[in-house]
């Protein structure tokens, strides 16, 4: 099924549509763009309308569980007496994903009128964005792009209304992964520790400060203006039943163009790689990830699965934040596993058991493998303390860590064992760098743009 | 972190000089304000007493501890959490190579190994003139721009073992260096302010550096009816500056 379709019929760049006019992040371009029209016309609904019109839209959480996002809003509890609060969580770390970042850094404002629009929804006057630390041309950028909001009035003293404010905090993080899991990110947002909360309650009962609390990625609210300026049916037309709508797919490792790509939910990988170039030239698709290392990998095998929800999770993944990191033949498997696991090891918050000292034991026993100095059982054993980890923790973490274990071994068993019989491991790493056939490969454009 | 010293317990750490204390309260005081409830704002206030002495300090936890009215080992439980809070004295420039997954097999582990050795020190070490500190970083949502470089976390992209050494010359011999996304250096304690919740008031910072680099875009040309650089097509990419609009 190779696509016969040209790029621009298979992409539709919504979110990204103005991100090559002149200074995006400024209020200005954005409103060029029909910027806070959408606010506009939210503010003329009553808050109950807006939410159905969000539930019907279809839009699943873009943050990696794909959770109705209307239906998220409509668990707020209303006449409860209490504060409510919507928390973005902008604390993208889960490896290989990487498109909120240049989102936000593009164009905050999306962020912003989303916000604004989800705060009338759901009864809010202040909200927070929980940006991880260690991105600070980000954070430059929102706290400047909050400061033009609250100057030209989308924000601050009766923001949405006589009498109804809006604030946002503008919060940054300190290097934690686990703070990425929502009720992890609440107690850190409270000032402490980044440890997951036992569920139930949810946040949407008790959130931040215990009060009702909706947490949504910064994809997933920034998605949300375009719903409201162009109505639900535009939205429904773009992807599919279940999965409707547009979304960020962001393409890294060894192809001929890494970048974000945003397409209707449902393009595969085989349409992706076809329009953008494929794989490194010389070379072929070995295994990648369709969310994340946390969602389980896939092989040459699964280039036709459609990426929406349902798709990618009836051929055994998850579709997690759309991250498809790509890895051709010169990629051991084994060193792939390793680094992401020491990556769950180094993470892991220590609330749980299984997580912490399973995350501990399976690097051991990984880095021995890559060494060669793996002996006969060792796989057995990975598999073993993979399944003690999974689903045994308060967080999605520990499923994580089991995930690329699990998978590898599943479609590279064989590689794992040439390690423990060879007692080596049989691939150069030099052969794996993007420099390693520097002489012979057509310049990519990252090379060409980005150090002119 | 093996820095635990056995032996008597610390005596309570002296407070800031009076007009340090007297600064920092009014910066703190305007951090919590924007928290409804100010235990909120102890990130930040970490944020804020690395922003003044480059680390967090027992000094530093004790300020913040008084300001938030916790107590100093509430605090340190806190800051000992997160890794952007260093326990000791780094560099000036603080260089974190992402090595990951990706960015590792792509080429950070190489360069990070170069420029270990290139430095003559080892990871979360800082270099004897002060200017570099080093660390391993995880992942840092940049993955199609890798392997990546960040220094006082600005992205420095696409970099190989020859362009990170050139890098770190060039701070170590306190020339102005830019970011490929970002604004142009400052130092450490700098960049911690703005962490902590304060703009960065340099004229201009903001508007650094342009939207983003060719893979940002990339999807937004070619629905536009370009090609990418390798791939057939009947349009030419219009050749275009990234980065040298403000």
């Amino acid at each position: 099924m190779t696509s016969a379709e040209p790029a621009e019929k298979l992409l539709s760049p919504v979110l990204s549509a103005s991100w090559d006019d002149r200074r995006p992040w400024t209020l200005d371009t954005y409103r060029r763009h029909g910027g806070y029209d959408g606010l506009r016309t939210a503010l003329t609904m009553a808050p109950d309308d807006v939410i159905a019109l969000v539930k019907e839209s279809g839009l699943r959480g873009r943050g990696g569980a794909g959770f109705p996002t209307g239906l998220k809003w409509q668990f707020i509890p209303q006449n409860d007496g209490k504060p409510h609060y919507l928390v973005v969580n902008a604390d993208e770390s889960e490896p290989g994903t990487c498109k909120d970042i240049p989102l936000l850094f593009a164009n905050p404002h999306s962020l912003i009128e989303g916000m604004a629009i989800a705060s009338w929804a759901i009864r809010c006057n202040h909200a927070f964005i929980y940006l991880r630390g260690e991105v600070v041309p980000v954070l430059r950028r929102l706290q400047a792009a909050v400061a033009e909001a609250y100057a030209a009035g989308f924000l601050g003293k009766d923001a949405l209304g006589e009498g109804n404010d809006l604030d946002i905090t503008v919060h940054a993080g300190a290097g934690a992964y686990i703070c990425g899991e929502e009720t992890a990110l609440l107690d850190s947002l409270e000032g402490r520790r980044g440890q997951p909360r036992l569920r139930p309650p949810f946040p949407a009962v008790a959130g931040l400060y215990a009060c009702p609390t909706v947490v949504n990625n910064v994809e997933s609210i920034a998605s949300v203006p375009p719903i409201l300026a162009r109505g639900k049916d535009w939205f429904k037309s773009l992807g599919t039943e279940k999965s409707p709508g547009f979304t960020l797919y962001s393409l890294s490792g060894h192809v001929t163009n890494p970048g974000q790509y945003e397409a209707p939910l449902g393009i595969t990988l085989r349409q992706l790689l076809d329009i953008t170039g494929g794989i490194r030239a010389g070379h072929r698709l070995k295994f990648w990830t369709p969310g994340g290392s946390s969602t389980p990998m896939f092989t040459d095998e699964h280039l036709d699965v459609p990426l929406d929800y349902e798709g990618v999770g009836a051929a055994g993944s998850m579709l997690g934040t759309k991250a498809l990191q790509v890895f051709d033949e010169t990629t051991c498997v084994v060193r792939a596993v390793t680094r992401w696991t020491e990556f769950y090891a180094h993470e892991s918050c220590g609330k749980c058991t299984p997580c912490r000292e399973g995350t501990y034991w399976l690097v051991q026993l990984l880095k021995r493998i890559e060494a060669g100095q793996g002996v006969p059982g060792d796989l057995e054993k990975l598999l073993d303390i993979a399944d003690n980890i999974n689903g045994k923790s308060f967080c999605a973490l520990g499923d994580g860590a089991a995930s690329p274990i699990v998978s590898s071994l599943q479609h590279f068993r064989a590689e794992y064992e040439q390690h423990i019989n060879e007692h080596r491991c049989p691939f150069d790493p030099a052969a794996s760098t993007v420099w390693a056939d520097r002489a012979s490969v057509h310049e990519s454009a990252t090379e060409r743009e980005v150090h002119a | 972190m093996s820095s635990t010293e056995l032996g008597l317990p610390a005596l309570p750490a002296k407070p800031y000089p009076p007009d340090v204390e007297r600064r920092l309260a009014a910066d703190a005081a305007e951090l919590i304000a924007r928290y409804p409830h100010s235990r909120s704002a102890l990130l930040p206030l970490l944020h804020l007493v690395q922003a003044e002495e480059g680390f967090v300090s027992a000094t530093g936890i004790r300020f913040c501890a008084e300001q938030l009215d916790l107590t100093t080992a509430e605090v340190t439980a806190v800051a000992t959490f997160y890794t952007m809070y260093r326990r000791r004295p780094a560099g000036e420039y603080h260089v974190g190579v992402c090595t990951n997954t990706l960015c590792a097999v792509l080429g950070g582990d190489q360069i990070f190994d170069e420029l270990k050795q290139h430095l003559e020190i080892e990871n979360n070490r800082t270099t004897e003139d002060g200017a570099v500190s080093i660390e391993r970083i995880e992942c840092n949502a940049a993955c199609d721009y890798a392997p990546v470089v960040m220094v006082n976390w600005e992205f420095f992209d696409n970099q190989t073992p020859e362009s990170a050494r050139e890098l770190v010359d060039r701070l170590r011999a306190g020339e102005e260096v830019r970011p490929t996304r970002g604004a142009k250096l400052c130092s450490f304690k700098e960049t911690s302010r703005i962490l902590a919740g304060f703009a960065d008031e340099r004229e201009g910072a903001v508007d650094e550096s342009g939207a983003g680099g060719a893979p940002s875009l990339a999807g937004l040309r070619l629905a536009k009816g370009e090609a990418l650089p390798g791939t057939p097509g009947a349009k030419v990419v219009s050749p275009r500056q990234e980065g040298t609009e403000a």
